[in-house]
């Protein structure tokens, strides 16, 4: 396993935590001076100088803000009216991952490359197999003409010597679903209508070029500047997430001022009685296999680049959809905020009623860190509803399919199967299943490879965290078909 | 070979959320060459960060024995450790 979070993300957290600390100080009146104080003089450029450094870090801030770098009208807008906008909106900004077009280094395009490990040898397979008449020998050595290459990679297969190499555009590489392309100049952009929110080309750029739209300063202005009932519906993703136990963290979240906390978990107790009872009813109808619904990038990849599959998603609602739905039944005039490993929760949460916003557990933690709260030393407040084993499985891969099948038990024979990333290469498998069919009955899929535990919200190691998760799932009772939930 | 080169991360929710988690994957991939000479522990938060309002800008904070490593970062505590591993040779 590698260092997850490289520069660019963890500048991501150093940008949420002085924007929550400038609005809890002057509400941004000084909010200008971030980039300054992130990038300051005496310090070495990441970038071609620090003022261009500056640059990027005034639009990183701005998403950070909740507004879009893409939408900019005037370039001379401050942060500090920046953030005031923010402050006056009504509605939580709409999810959108956008680039920062003079962050994006624009990666070179050919993405075969010839190095000089090559011989110049007599056979040439690079150029007898290129079917663009791309590649020439100049000088004994060979090279690819850069417009007529279509990046099949049949030289990078065929030389002998291995002196092809394939130059990746990280973030073309990591979406799924080709979502991310190039413009005439270089630049990537995101087309909305195929992206799902899934955030995978957010974490692998590697100059923080790309970003989405916060909501944590409409979060923080509800708490700080309304009377309104704040309730946080934390998923079950989040042990291990803040060091200290999950009671002292429901003191932390009522310390910095909301008014409840709830456990997504619960929501997923419920989630797993309906999608087990369910999966039965599918299976007894003849139906060959049925996948989770639960993850919103697969749900919404789904629904726009796998339609053959369509039939065979379930039904059920997501845990945060049953939760939300608990809390707003309690009290209707509450302010639900689900906090979550997740992006595309913001896109799913913008089709649910119940949900207002939704926060990363990054942002939670800046809003923690710039309000100098330690979750160790918090008092210890439990929860009012209680979730079990099952529910609290969730967000480790396996975790869903294992709940639903300690429900199914023997009535019906379940076989899942774990669908662990949602790569080009498990969309593909997924098709297949849609239109041919295949051994398992039962799909869970996960986007993020390992479960929610590897969502980019995320703060912990996924390895450490799958532990948690797996720790805190023990300690529950077991849930039942008729188990009473809520 | 002298005693084990002691790591300690604190894992206080500043530093914890400013990257120290990153560090503790020292516990799964730390280098060869320090793998097994080095022990590592989670520390609950030292006061470090509470000195001044902004002082949260040095954390992370890492013990590497007796030596701290502010703004730690992996590449930084692997580099503390090889010159503490060098010094007990």
């Amino acid at each position: 396993m590698l260092i997850p979070k490289n520069n660019a993300n963890l500048m991501r957290t150093k940008i949420l935590i002085k924007l929550a600390e400038s609005y809890l100080q002057d509400k941004f009146a000084q909010a200008d001076r971030i980039p300054l104080e992130l990038r300051p003089k005496d310090m070495q450029s990441s970038r071609c100088c620090i003022y261009k450094d500056r640059a990027v870090l005034k639009y990183r801030c701005m998403a950070g803000l909740g507004h879009c770098p893409e939408e900019e009208q005037d370039e001379l807008i401050t942060l500090k009216e920046y953030g005031e906008q923010a402050l006056e909106r009504k509605e939580a900004p709409k999810n959108k991952l956008s680039v920062i077009d003079i962050a994006c280094s624009a990666c070179v395009k050919s993405q075969y490359v010839i190095t000089d490990v090559c011989r110049g040898c007599f056979a040439q397979p690079c150029r007898l197999n290129c079917p663009k008449e791309a590649i020439s020998i100049i000088k004994g050595r060979a090279h690819i003409d850069p417009d007529k290459c279509v990046n099949c990679g049949k030289c990078f297969e065929v030389c002998p010597y291995h002196s092809v190499v394939k130059i990746p555009v990280p973030c073309e590489e990591a979406c799924p679903v080709g979502a991310i392309t190039k413009d005439e100049s270089g630049k990537e952009h995101i087309d909305t209508e195929k992206c799902i929110s899934c955030g995978k080309c957010l974490a692998s750029c590697p100059f923080g070029a790309i970003v989405e739209r916060s909501q944590m300063i409409d979060v923080m202005r509800e708490i700080k500047e309304t009377d309104k009932h704040v309730v946080a519906m934390l998923a079950p993703a989040i042990s291990g997430q803040f060091p200290g136990s999950l009671n002292a963290l429901v003191g932390a979240l009522k310390k910095f001022g909301f008014s409840d906390v709830i456990e997504v978990a619960v929501g997923a107790d419920i989630t797993t009685q309906k999608e087990a009872a369910e999966f039965v009813e599918r299976m007894e109808d003849g139906k060959p296999f049925m996948t989770t619904s639960c993850c919103p990038a697969y749900f919404r990849a789904a629904q726009v680049h796998i339609p053959e599959i369509k039939p065979f998603v379930s039904d059920t609602k997501t845990p945060m959809y049953y939760t939300a739905e608990l809390v707003k039944k309690e009290a209707p005039d509450c302010v639900a905020v689900f906090v979550g490993p997740c992006l595309a929760k913001r896109a799913e949460a913008e089709w649910d009623p119940n949900v207002d916003y939704v926060l990363t557990f990054e942002e939670l933690g800046a809003m923690l860190v710039a309000a100098g709260i330690n979750v160790d030393e918090c008092e210890e407040i439990p929860f009012n509803k209680i979730s079990h084993v099952q529910g609290r499985q969730f967000p480790v891969t396996g975790g869903v399919a294992g709940a639903v099948a300690s429900l199914v038990g023997d009535k019906f024979d379940i076989r899942p199967e774990k669908i662990d990333g949602l790569t080009k290469e498990n969309i593909k498998l997924l098709k297949r299943y849609a239109t041919k069919g295949g051994e398992n009955n039962m799909l869970e899929v996960m986007c993020c490879e390992g479960g929610c535990v590897s969502g980019p919200g995320c703060i912990a190691l996924s390895k450490k965290a799958a532990r948690a998760v797996d720790a805190y799932a023990q300690t529950g009772e077991v849930l039942k078909e008729d188990t009473k939930i809520g | 070979m002298a005693n084990k080169v002691k790591v300690r991360i604190c894992v206080g929710t500043s530093c914890f959320v400013m990257g120290a988690a990153q560090i503790q994957s020292l516990e799964f991939n730390a280098p060869a060459d320090i793998a097994e000479q080095i022990e590592i522990v989670e520390e609950r938060c030292m006061n470090l960060c509470k000195d001044v309002k902004t002082k949260y800008n040095n954390g992370p904070f890492v013990f590497v024995n007796d030596e701290l490593v502010e703004e730690a970062t992996y590449e930084k505590v692997v580099n503390k450790i090889r010159e503490e591993i060098k010094k007990s040779c």
